[in-house]
């Protein structure tokens, strides 16, 4: 089987596993206890974290490891409005957020907060001039994605961070779960003041990811109880997720071929225009692990099961929002033309893929487009 | 930037005369065993100043981090060398300069022109370079007298060496320059400072532990290890002597009277402290005693206690407010160590009145009911000695 699903979530990885299991097996100990065993935990727990913050270049950072990316994009935009009520109660995002900041969002709006949705192009880029007429003396977070899950488009992050830094006093909250370990991501410098990153995407465990913040930056808990992580989220950690994360994090920074995954998408761009009736949604400036291909009036969910019965995974335009079968929030965003927008799927490469996939795929699509009647131009 | 060799330059060891040499031989061995791991790192010492060069850049940044713990560097600068041409010095003072932030800095040029065959005398480069990094950097101001940055550069046979940053050193004398001592070490705040300040004052030490199992725990033992092994990185290794305690405290709670029953367990913790200096060669008896303190550590508590021997008792904190040593405590990075919530020996059995006056003639009165002597040797000979720093087993790394 070949598997082009990655951006939905990856294999985990077999030395992610087995620290797993043998944290779990040596250091189960609760790591707030005082006990010996207690401490050796906390050791553990606190060396996953140092290791997470220097590969993110912020030794003196802050790191929350939260039940996954939602949680951390919840407690980054629900926490830190509330943290920063003080200051003002105006936010801004983009309308092709993830829902996770897109419905915390919509919940801020229904305690009294006021958000800015920016629009984005047909690349479903954002345009930096609507960031920077939108920001007020009242703007106290900024939440902008750093890469698309459902077309890969980069946003300018760092263009971003300096424009909210000149014009205003708000925070800057990217989510970078589908760029991490593709694209540089740090907290350093002229980047963002906190980021979201999820274990699952880059070959780790679900349930378990961060939320990593500059120094000093403490939003409220959106959840209550033993004041565990500085009472920033309560619940007894889990080391051996964390250790996993951390060791996902490690590898992600340095095994992956990134340059492959350019090839193979440049590669897949060329085959594919090459067919009529279907188009390649590949911005300008996009990742180089995703890649969204439109069918005219043929619906996505009918290639996702062509392409599964010859053997290879794929989805509609992502998993979260593939379910209900009308055109997600993203593909309506970028203004996709009506006849094409329910036939978007998605292909996303992972570590474990190699380029005899590639060819796989090319071969299948072709068989796909004879069925369908649809020739080379 | 990439650093060619750091230059480093002496404290109070420039003071030295004759003996100078000692001194240095010392600092060089010292610096060669805080970057022992650091293959590539190269050590030249000269009678003014001392030269280090890496070939690998790693090793060189690993080095600018670990120096400044090391006693007897006054400061050090990370040298860049290049041709003596006026071109190569132009293209090499713009990043050494840009190494560093220059917004709102004052600085100026410091030209030595030892190879005389340099065809721009001294005056005449200091103004060609100067003008240069100004047009590059508008920001800089020139100012003659204490500026922030001064770009030194020496023109000698080899070619040209730059520098222009300064870090500062930890000062004091080499470890190990000033003799052995034996440092009372019990897991607070003050006790890790004396020994960190004689430490800097050029005094290697082996420090002492009294431990009442089963009343202090093992997390209280690993405590003072970890006190231990931060001291360790101060720049020589420490040995560290745990003395099993408990049967002699159980003999002063019920032979002793309760208010002077500490001065009792102070006096006894000293004559095991001085026999295990004698055992280990060493010199002084070093405590973080500060007048006032607490009960213990008044003047009559500490003639009371210092009675037993008359081997130097060094109480460098004897005049340090509470504050003060909490700053330096943080600063050394023992402050954290110490605040551990975990039992003492002192703790478990202190009265609730201890005497802050206690006399002299009483506390021998009472003692001299017991016969402490075979319990001391008892206790010393079932020490436990550990060495500092502990050779890291790193349990976690292939977990991570």
């Amino acid at each position: 089987m070949v598997y082009f699903d990655n951006s939905a979530t990856t294999a985990p990885d077999e030395g992610v596993l087995t620290s797993f299991i043998e944290v779990n097996k040596r250091f189960f100990a609760n790591p707030a206890s005082i006990h010996l065993a207690g401490k050796e935990a906390e050791a553990l727990l606190e060396r996953s974290r140092e290791q997470i913050l220097s590969i993110l270049s912020a030794p003196d950072g802050e790191l929350l490891f939260t039940s996954g990316g939602t949680e951390a994009n919840n407690l980054a935009v629900i926490g830190f409005a509330r943290a920063l009520l003080a200051r003002g109660n105006h936010l801004i995002t983009t309308q092709i957020e993830h829902p996770s900041v897109l419905h915390s969002m919509r919940h801020l709006e229904t305690q009294g907060f006021e958000v800015d949705y920016l629009s984005v192009d047909e690349q479903g880029m954002i345009s930096v001039e609507e960031l920077k007429s939108k920001l007020r003396k009242d703007t106290i977070l900024v939440s902008i994605m750093h890469v698309n899950n459902e077309i890969g488009t980069i946003q300018p992050i760092a263009e971003c961070a300096r424009i909210i830094k000149e014009n205003s006093r708000a925070l800057f909250h990217s989510d970078t779960v589908q760029s991490f370990g593709k694209l540089p991501v740090s907290l350093t410098g002229d980047g963002p003041d906190a980021i979201t990153i999820s274990a699952h995407k880059i070959n780790g465990l679900k349930g378990s990811g961060i939320l990593a913040l500059r120094k000093g930056m403490t939003p409220e808990p959106i959840s209550y109880g033993g004041g565990q992580e500085k009472g920033l989220r309560s619940g007894t950690v889990s080391v051996a997720d964390a250790v996993a994360l951390a060791k996902a994090i490690r590898m992600s920074a340095t095994d992956v071929e990134q340059k492959d995954f350019r090839q193979w998408r440049n590669r897949l761009i060329e085959f594919i225009e090459r067919f009529e009736n279907v188009r390649v949604l590949a911005p300008d400036k996009a990742a180089p692990h995703i890649l969204a291909v439109a069918f005219y009036k043929v619906k996505g969910e009918v290639a996702v099961n062509f392409f599964q019965e010859n053997g290879i995974t794929i989805s509609t335009s992502s998993a979260c929002s593939s379910k209900n079968g009308t055109a997600g929030h993203v593909i309506e965003a970028i203004g996709l033309n009506g006849k094409f927008n329910n036939g978007v799927i998605r292909i996303s490469f992972g570590k474990n893929n190699i380029e005899q996939h590639v060819l796989e795929f090319e071969q299948v699509f072709a068989r796909f487009m004879e069925l369908l009647g649809r020739g080379n131009k | 930037m990439e650093w060619n060799e750091l230059l480093i330059r002496y404290g109070e060891i420039s003071l030295k005369g004759r003996n100078r040499n000692v001194f240095v031989k010392k600092l060089r061995n010292n610096v060669k065993d805080a970057l022992s791991d650091l293959k590539t790192v190269i050590i030249k010492s000269e009678r003014d100043r001392m030269f280090l060069f890496a070939e690998d850049k790693n090793d060189m940044e690993e080095a600018i981090a670990r120096l400044p713990h090391v006693f007897g560097i006054q400061s050090f600068s990370p040298v860049a060398k290049c041709e003596a041409t006026l071109e190569a010095i132009k293209e090499k003072a713009l990043e050494v300069i840009g190494a560093d932030e220059t917004a709102g800095k004052t600085f100026k040029v410091e030209v030595r022109r030892t190879d005389k065959r340099f065809p721009l005398v001294t005056n005449e480069l200091q103004l060609e370079i100067g003008s240069h990094v100004l047009r590059s950097f508008p920001d800089l101001i020139v100012q003659m007298k204490k500026p922030d940055i001064v770009l030194h550069i020496d023109i000698r046979i080899e070619g040209a060496f730059l520098t222009a940053k300064v870090y500062e050193g930890a000062g004091g004398m080499p470890v190990g320059s000033n003799g052995h001592s034996i440092l009372m070490l019990s897991g607070g705040i003050d006790s890790p400072v004396a020994g960190y300040l004689m430490m800097k004052r050029g005094v290697s030490i082996d420090a002492i532990h009294f431990a009442s199992p089963p009343f202090t725990s093992d997390l209280a033992k690993k405590k003072v290890m970890d006190l231990a092994e931060k001291l360790s990185s101060f720049g020589a290794a420490v040995r560290l002597h745990i003395i099993p305690f408990t049967e002699i405290q159980q003999a002063i709670v019920s032979q002793v009277p309760d208010n002077v029953s500490m001065t009792t367990t102070r006096r006894l913790m000293l004559q095991i402290a001085d026999k295990v200096r004698e055992e280990e060669g060493a010199l002084a008896i070093v405590t973080g005693e500060s007048l006032g303190q607490v009960a213990s550590q008044t003047l009559e508590s500490l003639t009371a206690i210092n009675a037993v021997t008359t081997s130097p008792i060094l109480r460098p904190l004897i005049a340090t407010d509470k504050l003060d040593i909490i700053d330096i405590a943080q600063k050394i990075g023992t402050y954290e160590i110490s605040i551990r919530p975990y039992e003492d020996c002192c703790t478990i059995f202190s009265p609730s009145n201890p005497k802050t006056k206690p006399k002299l003639e009483k506390v021998s009165y009472y003692e001299s009911f017991t016969d402490f002597e075979p319990m001391i040797k008892k206790a010393i000979e079932n020490r436990q000695i550990v060495e500092l720093p502990l050779q890291q087993k790193d349990d976690f790394a292939d977990l991570l």
